[in-house]
């Protein structure tokens, strides 16, 4: 990628806040559902240990 | 394909695998896609400013696509009385929401430069679209807000199906009413008008931020399973 595509001139203001919005949005997205399943993946073989021991 | 897949263990084996290759086909498309996207040519128009372009209208397609997976799981899961549909709906909802307050958010800040606005209540594309953000909040909320399980799922598949009458008045708002919004350019009858250099990282990025939706929502719909089984196992303890 070039200096001059990341070059916004005087809309810059605009665009990569536009960006960064959308970089968070799919932060959260990926950070959330990893955490959720490994969070709930781990509590169900936990119980089901229990549950065989 | 759907119905091999509607056993939860068959499913479990299949979004092991699909889950991950679809992230990776998601980084490789929009990667593509933003890469062309920010070296394509300053618009006639809209000058720099089309670069939003590439990350707000693929937020938007993919906002209503979670809202059609929404409603379709919604609608097996009160016709069928299956539980993965209802998984698979529950985890639609968080993504479409921030899917769609990306578009909301990325159309404001395209706005401010081209219309002079951030928002403008008469525009029945903004409007629309701002129902769709909060169709899956109150789908949230419905859900959280009523203690039997089964009792919320019911309530809130009856409030997707009503919103499902939402997607043809965002895809044809800017027909049939005055908006500040541009009309259809791409999928429209006699083709896109959009010029290549434009066109090609738009539906490179589309694609993309579908493939993306499509891995998380397997995820979502794998941790829903795993509560699923958490809280049963927890409750037949609790029994013992």
């Amino acid at each position: 990628m070039t200096l001059e595509a990341l070059s916004a001139g005087k809309y810059a203001a605009y665009i990569w806040p536009a960006y960064a919005v959308s970089a968070l949005g799919f932060a959260w997205m990926i950070l959330d559902t990893l955490a959720r399943a490994r969070r709930w993946k781990r509590r169900a073989h936990r119980l089901e240990g229990e549950e065989e021991g | 394909m759907f119905s091999a897949l509607a056993n939860p263990a068959r499913f479990m084996a299949f979004s092991r695998w699909a889950a991950p290759i679809l992230g990776v086909i998601a980084v490789g498309l929009i990667g593509a896609g933003l890469w062309l996207g920010l070296n394509a040519p300053p618009d006639y128009q809209q000058g720099e400013t089309v670069k939003i372009m590439f990350i707000h209208v693929p937020a938007a397609w993919v906002a209503m696509l979670a809202y059609a997976c929404l409603g379709g799981a919604s609608f097996i899961s009160l016709v069928f009385r299956h539980a993965l549909a209802d998984a698979a709906a529950k985890a639609a909802a968080p993504l479409g929401a921030a899917f769609t307050g990306v578009a909301l958010v990325t159309g404001s800040l395209w706005g401010r430069p081209m219309w002079g606005a951030w928002w403008v209540w008469g525009d029945a594309r903004l409007v629309s679209v701002l129902v769709l953000f909060l169709l899956f909040v109150g789908y949230m909320a419905l859900r959280a807000s009523i203690e039997d399980e089964a009792k919320s799922a019911r309530a809130a598949e009856i409030l997707a199906l009503v919103g499902l009458i939402n997607l043809p008045i965002i895809k044809f708002s800017v027909e049939w009413w005055n908006t500040l919004h541009q009309g259809e350019s791409i999928m429209r009858a006699g083709g896109p008008t959009l010029a290549p250099a434009y066109l090609t990282p738009l539906l490179l990025a589309g694609a993309g931020y579908s493939a993306a939706f499509g891995a998380l929502w397997l995820e979502r719909i794998r941790a829903e399973v795993w509560r699923r089984r958490a809280t049963s196992l927890a409750l037949r303890a609790a029994l013992a």
